[in-house]
C-alpha cells in the first residue's frame, strides 16, 4: 500500500502562498454520499490554500436546512467566512459566478441540494472558465445529487469512514477518515484513496484504497485517462 | 378642480365643460363650495359659499365632493416633479414654492422660465398662476393677487395688493378690513409700534406685522423641501419622451463621476430619477459598500434594476444624483501598481448586495459565548470585527444545524453516553463517543428554568460523526426526563 500526501498533479498551476499545496484554480465538483455533507465540506477545506483571503460560502436553502450551516468555530484556522444563504439554486450559481469575478476571494464554495435544472453543462462551463480566468478555486458541493454531465475539471465523491484510532482515548473517535474517489478528471488518473485528515497539522494523508496497487502504481498510459 | 376633471376624463363619464360644476367640502352649516369650474364661475358661484345658496342662483348646478387629502398628496408629488426646474422645491398646502436662485439663466431668463413652467403645467392639464419675487411671502401674494406671470420689480408692486395676500387667517383679514387697512401699502404705512402692540400675542399665521416682515424680507423664511437636494447631480434632457433609460445611463454615470472626481468625492448611494410626462417622478436607489466614482461599476449596479423603474407614459428628463457621498482621495495601494484587494472585495459586496438584497451576505464573527448558537454572530461583510475572544479549546463540529433536531436515544440512565439514536427516521448505532462536555446555561440572558447541556461527539457504525446533547439532568427539577438533540455534524 503506497502512502502519499498530495494528489498527483499534471503540471497544473496551483497557488502555494504558505509553501503548501493549494487546490487547483478551477472548478471542482464534490459529491457527498448520503449524510456525508460535513465530510465533503471538510475535504474541500483541507484542499484550500491557507491564507487570509476570505472564503465565499454559498448555500441554497435546502442544503442549509438538511446539512446545516458552516460553523466558524469548526473551521479552525482564523479564516474570514462570508456566508450567503440563497433560496433558489439558480441564484446560487449566479452568486458563485459573481464571486469568481473578484480576485480578492480565497475560494468560492457553493452547495447545492439535489439536481437543480439550472445546473447544466453550460452553467458549470461558465463557472469553470470564470474560475480559470481569475485564478480563484471554485468548489461545488452536491448533496444527494447525481453525477450528470458537467464541465468540472475534477469530480470527486466523498464518503465518511470510521475514524482513525484516537491515541488518547480508545473509546473516542480520532482523526476523520474519508473514502475519496476521484472519478473524473481532466488531467489526473481517476483513483480511489482513503484519506485521513490530520487536524493538528491540517494535512491530508492519503493511502490507496486498492490493495494490489495496480491503480496506485502510476498514471497509466495517456489514452486511458478519463476526460471530465 | 382640474384634477377632478382629469379623473372624470379617465373614467369616461366627464360632464361637458359648459355645465356648471362645483366640488364641495362639509362646512359648519352644510356643504360649502371648495372649487368651481369656469361655467359655474360665470354663473356667479363663489368659492366658500354654501351650496344651497348657490343652487338658488344657479339651479342646474352639479355638485360633487372634493378630495382635499388627495389634492395635498398630488401637490407633494408635483413638488418633486418640479425639481426639473430647480433643486429646492416644496409644497405649502396650497401651491408650490420653488427657490429658483441661480437657475433662471438655465432657462433663458426669468420671463422665459415662467413661460416654460406654465407651458409644462398646462401640458399636464393644470392651470397655474405664477409669480417671481425675492421672498416667499411676496411671491405668494403676487401669484394670487398680482398680474399674470408677475415678476418683482420693486417693493412698490406689493402696495396695491389686498391684505389677504399676507397669508393671514380669515378672521385677521376681516379685522384689518374693518380697521380700514385694505391693502398691504396701508398696513405698511401704519407705525410698527402700534401694530406690534395690537398683535403682541398673535401667532405667526395671525400676525400681520410678522407676515409683512416676511414679505419684505426683514424676517427670514427659508424653504424646507421634503429632502435635501443632492450636491452631485447629472441630468439628461430628452427631446422626446422615452421608456427605457438604459442607453442614457453610461453617459450620466460618466458625467457624475467626472463631477465627483473634481470634488474628490466618491458616491455611497445613488438615485436615478425619471421625470414622467404625466407629472410624476419615479426613482430607484442603489447603495455601495465603499465610496466609488468608477463609472463602469455604477452602471453595473443599475443594470438589473432599471426594469423596476415605472416609466408611466414615458419620461423626458433623467437625473442621476449622488445622495450620499464621502471624500475619496486618489490612492495608490502599492508601489508595484498591483490590484487592490480591499477595493475588489467591496466591489464584489456591492454586486452581490444589489442582486440579492442587503441581508443576503454576512460575515461570520466569533462571539464570547460557550453556547454554540451564540458563539457565532453575523456582521455586514465589510465591517471590522471586534477583537477576537480566545478560541475555545474544545472541538466544534464543522456544520451546525440552525435548530437542534430532537432525536430518540437509548442511553444508560441517568448520565450515560448514547448507545443508539433515531434521527430523521434512521437508526444509528453509536460505536465510539467522546464526552460529555457540559455547557451550563447563561443565567444572565437565558430564561429561568433553562437546562444545562451535555454534549457528546458520537461516531456511528457507518462512520459518520455527530454532535448530540442531552438537555438537562434527571433530578434537576426543571422539567421531566431530559431530552436529546442532534446539533451538528463533524467532518
Amino acid at each position: 500500500m503506497s502512502r502519499i500526501s498530495t494528489f498527483p498533479d499534471a503540471g497544473r498551476q496551483t497557488t502555494a502562498p504558505g509553501g503548501r499545496q493549494g487546490s487547483p484554480l478551477t472548478l471542482s465538483e464534490v459529491f457527498a454520499e448520503a449524510r456525508s455533507g460535513a465530510g465533503a465540506a471538510g475535504f474541500v477545506l483541507s484542499q484550500l490554500a491557507r491564507g487570509a483571503a476570505p472564503i465565499l460560502w454559498i448555500q441554497d436553502r435546502m442544503s442549509c436546512r438538511e446539512t446545516g450551516r458552516p460553523c466558524l468555530a469548526g473551521l479552525g484556522d482564523g479564516r474570514t467566512l462570508l456566508r450567503m444563504e440563497i433560496t433558489r439554486p439558480a441564484d446560487v450559481l449566479v452568486a458563485a459566478e459573481e464571486g469568481l469575478r473578484s480576485k480578492a476571494l480565497g475560494a468560492v464554495i457553493a452547495e447545492l441540494w439535489g439536481d437543480p435544472p439550472a445546473l447544466n453543462f453550460t452553467a458549470t462551463k461558465r463557472l469553470a472558465l470564470r474560475a480559470e480566468a481569475t485564478g480563484v478555486p471554485c468548489w461545488l458541493i452536491r448533496h444527494s445529487g447525481t453525477a450528470d454531465l458537467s464541465a468540472a475539471r475534477d469530480r470527486w465523491r466523498i464518503a465518511s469512514l470510521p475514524s482513525a484510532p484516537n491515541p488518547d482515548d480508545t473509546k473516542a473517535p480520532g482523526d476523520p477518515r474519508w473514502r475519496v474517489d476521484l472519478f473524473r478528471s481532466r488531467d489526473k488518473p481517476p483513483m480511489l484513496w482513503v484519506a485521513r485528515h490530520d487536524r493538528a497539522a491540517d494535512r491530508l494523508d492519503l493511502s490507496a484504497a486498492v490493495s494490489d496497487g495496480t491503480l496506485a502504481a502510476g498514471a497509466g498510459p495517456d489514452g486511458q485517462r478519463a476526460i471530465g | 378642480m382640474e384634477r377632478w376633471q382629469r379623473e372624470q376624463d379617465r373614467t369616461g363619464n366627464a360632464p361637458s365643460a359648459d355645465l356648471p360644476q362645483v366640488l364641495v367640502v362639509e362646512g359648519a352649516h352644510g356643504p360649502v363650495v371648495h372649487a368651481a369650474n369656469r361655467a359655474a364661475c360665470l354663473a356667479g358661484v363663489a368659492t366658500g359659499a354654501r351650496v344651497v345658496d348657490m343652487r338658488a342662483i344657479c339651479p342646474s348646478l352639479r355638485v360633487d365632493y372634493a378630495d382635499p387629502q388627495g389634492d395635498l398628496a398630488a401637490l407633494e408629488r408635483l413638488a418633486l416633479w418640479a425639481r426639473r426646474w430647480c433643486p429646492w422645491t416644496a409644497a405649502d398646502g396650497q401651491g408650490l414654492i420653488l427657490d429658483t436662485t441661480g437657475s433662471d439663466h438655465l432657462w433663458g431668463g426669468e420671463p422665459a422660465m415662467l413661460a416654460e413652467m406654465e407651458g409644462r403645467l398646462s401640458l399636464l392639464g393644470l392651470s397655474s398662476r405664477l409669480a417671481l419675487a425675492p421672498t416667499w411671502g411676496a411671491a405668494w401674494a403676487l401669484a394670487r393677487f398680482g398680474p399674470v406671470r408677475a415678476i418683482w420689480r420693486g417693493a412698490a408692486d406689493l402696495a396695491p395688493l389686498p391684505v389677504a395676500g399676507l397669508r393671514l387667517g380669515d378672521e385677521t383679514a376681516l379685522l384689518l378690513h374693518r380697521l380700514g387697512l385694505k391693502t398691504v401699502g396701508d398696513l405698511a404705512a401704519v407705525p410698527r409700534l402700534a401694530l406690534a402692540r395690537r398683535f403682541a400675542r398673535a401667532q405667526l399665521a395671525e400676525n400681520p406685522l410678522l407676515r409683512l416682515d416676511q414679505m419684505t424680507g426683514h424676517l427670514a423664511e427659508p424653504l424646507a423641501p421634503p429632502d435635501a437636494p443632492a450636491v452631485f447631480c447629472a441630468e439628461a434632457r430628452l427631446a422626446e419622451p422615452i421608456f427605457d433609460p438604459t442607453h442614457h445611463l453610461p453617459g450620466l454615470c460618466d458625467d457624475l463621476c467626472a463631477r465627483l472626481a473634481v470634488a474628490g468625492h466618491g458616491a455611497r448611494r445613488l438615485r436615478l430619477t425619471v421625470y414622467r410626462t404625466d407629472g410624476e417622478v419615479a426613482s430607484i436607489e442603489v447603495a455601495m459598500a465603499a465610496p466609488s466614482r468608477e463609472a463602469a461599476h455604477l452602471v453595473f449596479l443599475f443594470r438589473d434594476r432599471l426594469e423596476r423603474i415605472d416609466p408611466g407614459f414615458g419620461f423626458d428628463l433623467i437625473a442621476l444624483e449622488a445622495t450620499v457621498t464621502e471624500p475619496l482621495a486618489v490612492v495608490q495601494a502599492n508601489l508595484a501598481g498591483g490590484r487592490d484587494e480591499a477595493l475588489e472585495l467591496s466591489r464584489l459586496v456591492d454586486r452581490l448586495t444589489v442582486r440579492f438584497g442587503v441581508g443576503a451576505m454576512s460575515r461570520a464573527v466569533p462571539r464570547a459565548s460557550h453556547i454554540p448558537e451564540r458563539a457565532e454572530g453575523r456582521m455586514p461583510p465589510l465591517a471590522t470585527p471586534a477583537p477576537l475572544p480566545p478560541p475555545s479549546l474544545a472541538e466544534r463540529p464543522l456544520r451546525l444545524l440552525d435548530h437542534p433536531e430532537e432525536v430518540r436515544v437509548l442511553y444508560a440512565v441517568p448520565e450515560g453516553p448514547p448507545a443508539q439514536f433515531v434521527w430523521r427516521r434512521q437508526t444509528h448505532r453509536a460505536v465510539r463517543y467522546a464526552g460529555p462536555e457540559r455547557i451550563a446555561p447563561e443565567w444572565w440572558q437565558d430564561r429561568p428554568g433553562t437546562r444545562l447541556r451535555d454534549y457528546f461527539k458520537v461516531e456511528d457504525d457507518t462512520g459518520h460523526r455527530y454532535w448530540l446533547f442531552r438537555e438537562g439532568l434527571h433530578d434537576d427539577g426543571r422539567g421531566g426526563d431530559p431530552r436529546w438533540f442532534l446539533h451538528g455534524m463533524f467532518t
